[in-house]
């Protein structure tokens, strides 16, 4: 029987979309994105896009429409600490899951990794990584670095065009995430239109709210076995609009800093308290105190702090 | 004469999905594919040319098609075979090698042979293509 007479038979036929989405396994990768990351909104949606593309695709398959692998090449966006990275890494396994990328490894890596530092070191270093990355994710970390406009002969641009000679002819072996602060790479696109085009997915990630910063601040903790006395929520959640006021602000990984020198405190605490015996309650949670000495609880809203931060 | 040496030799020419499947089978036990061509067909000839260094740290077998591609685009008009090498302990020797391209006319080769002192004779096969030197021939 040809392809068209089986196509034609099956018009008749119905496919229960619901069994197809039970039976492929996408549910639980929803799931526990949902449940493990915080906010995101946009990277959510555009995952669970992906997602329901590739069951409506595997369905057209199953009545013999041609289906394509859609490019999956992403640009991430965004804010210092709005999770550009923790979201790639989690991507190869995603795409892994939904049977998009064959292995599901992730290889990150910046410029360093890709340019060479003399003539023709360039090209045999830039597809040794993409050699490396076939068959999984890979993830280019502040990719406008590639680009320096101010020098021409910056071979950079030598590194790009074989990027952009894989990334066009092998879709379907990997998948090139670029991600860095939006500004610059508005001007990275804007000097390499060959990219933007290539690039299906520009995600852009929004700041977070302090609510969502408060549930990742949480959610860290967790991950290292603390707790927050009910002081100690309370002083975290003034925290994080005082903080959002001072200058360098990098969300995510403003809170991870400061709930570090939290624990710091915490330790400190414990161990000048000169009790011998320690039960795990204390060991375990962290107090008010340990927050409240934060240096942004003592500055004047909006004022210039070198360093690090509080 | 169509050269045979190394694994499936008794089989038509691997296809690029057969080769593929070979390779991932290679690098799901952990073995270093590497990548060699020769104009110099002479089954003693053990000294290939590498292309490249043995690919170590790759996961999928498309990274290994990826060099083998732009090896044919070279040297398409030579003989390329491809080895994995397995380092782990009790083998550290090639596992597998096959010959994944080959020149479109191979011309085979002489036996020459060379009376000795009595009645012994001595025996040469030597490569047509080796009489032209190295890089024209198989052009």
């Amino acid at each position: 029987m040809s392809e068209v007479g089986e196509a034609r038979a099956a018009t008749t036929e119905r496919i229960d979309l619901a069994a197809e989405f039970a039976q492929s396994g996408v549910g639980p990768v929803l799931e526990q994105l949902d449940a493990e990351l915080v906010g995101l909104a946009p990277v959510k949606s555009r995952i669970r896009e992906i997602a329901a593309l590739l069951l409506v695709d595997r369905v057209r398959a199953k009545f013999g429409l041609t289906s394509q692998a859609p490019t999956l090449h992403m640009s991430f966006t965004g804010n210092p600490g709005t999770g550009k990275t923790t979201v790639a890494a989690r991507m190869a396994e995603i795409l892994h899951n939904l049977g998009y990328v064959r292995r599901g490894h992730l290889v990150a890596v910046t410029r360093d990794d890709l340019v060479g530092q003399y003539i023709g070191h360039t090209a045999p270093k830039t597809k040794e990584v993409l050699k490396k990355a076939m068959g999984g994710v890979l993830f280019i970390d502040e990719a406008y670095y590639l680009y320096r406009q101010e020098n021409e002969r910056d071979y950079g641009q030598e590194s790009i065009e074989i990027l952009l000679q894989v990334m066009e002819n092998n879709r379907d072996d990997l998948v090139v995430i670029l991600a860095g602060y939006a500004d610059k790479m508005d001007r990275f696109f804007r000097s390499n239109p060959g990219f933007r085009s290539r690039v299906a997915h520009h995600i852009d990630f929004p700041d977070y709210s302090d609510a969502d910063l408060f549930a990742i601040g949480e959610k860290m903790l967790a991950g290292l076995n603390y707790r927050l006395s009910d002081g100690a929520r309370l002083a975290l959640m003034d925290y994080i609009p005082k903080r959002r006021d001072q200058p360098l602000f990098a969300n995510a990984r403003s809170i991870r800093n400061a709930l570090d020198r939290a624990r710091l405190r915490h330790a400190n605490r414990l161990f000048t308290s000169g009790d011998s015996a320690i039960a795990l309650e204390r060991l375990t949670t962290i107090e008010e105190a340990d927050i409240r000495a934060s240096r942004v609880f003592a500055l004047p809203p909006g004022r210039w702090t070198t360093g690090p931060g509080p | 004469m169509r050269i045979t040496q190394g694994c499936f030799s008794f089989l038509p020419d691997l296809t690029d999905d057969q080769i593929l499947t070979q390779v991932q089978y290679c690098l799901d036990h952990g073995w270093a594919v590497n990548l060699e061509f020769t104009d110099d067909p002479h089954p003693r000839n053990t000294y290939w040319e590498m292309w490249g260094l043995p690919m170590f740290d790759i996961q999928d077998a498309k990274g290994v098609l990826f060099e083998l591609e732009a090896c044919r685009k070279i040297y398409g008009d030579r003989y390329i075979r491809l080895s994995a090498f397995d380092s782990s302990h009790g083998w550290e020797s090639v596992r597998i090698s096959f010959i994944v391209n080959r020149p479109n006319n191979e011309e085979g080769f002489r036996l020459d042979r060379a009376e000795a002192q009595g009645r012994v004779q001595r025996y040469a096969t030597r490569a047509y293509a080796t009489d032209q030197p190295e890089g024209q021939r198989y052009t």
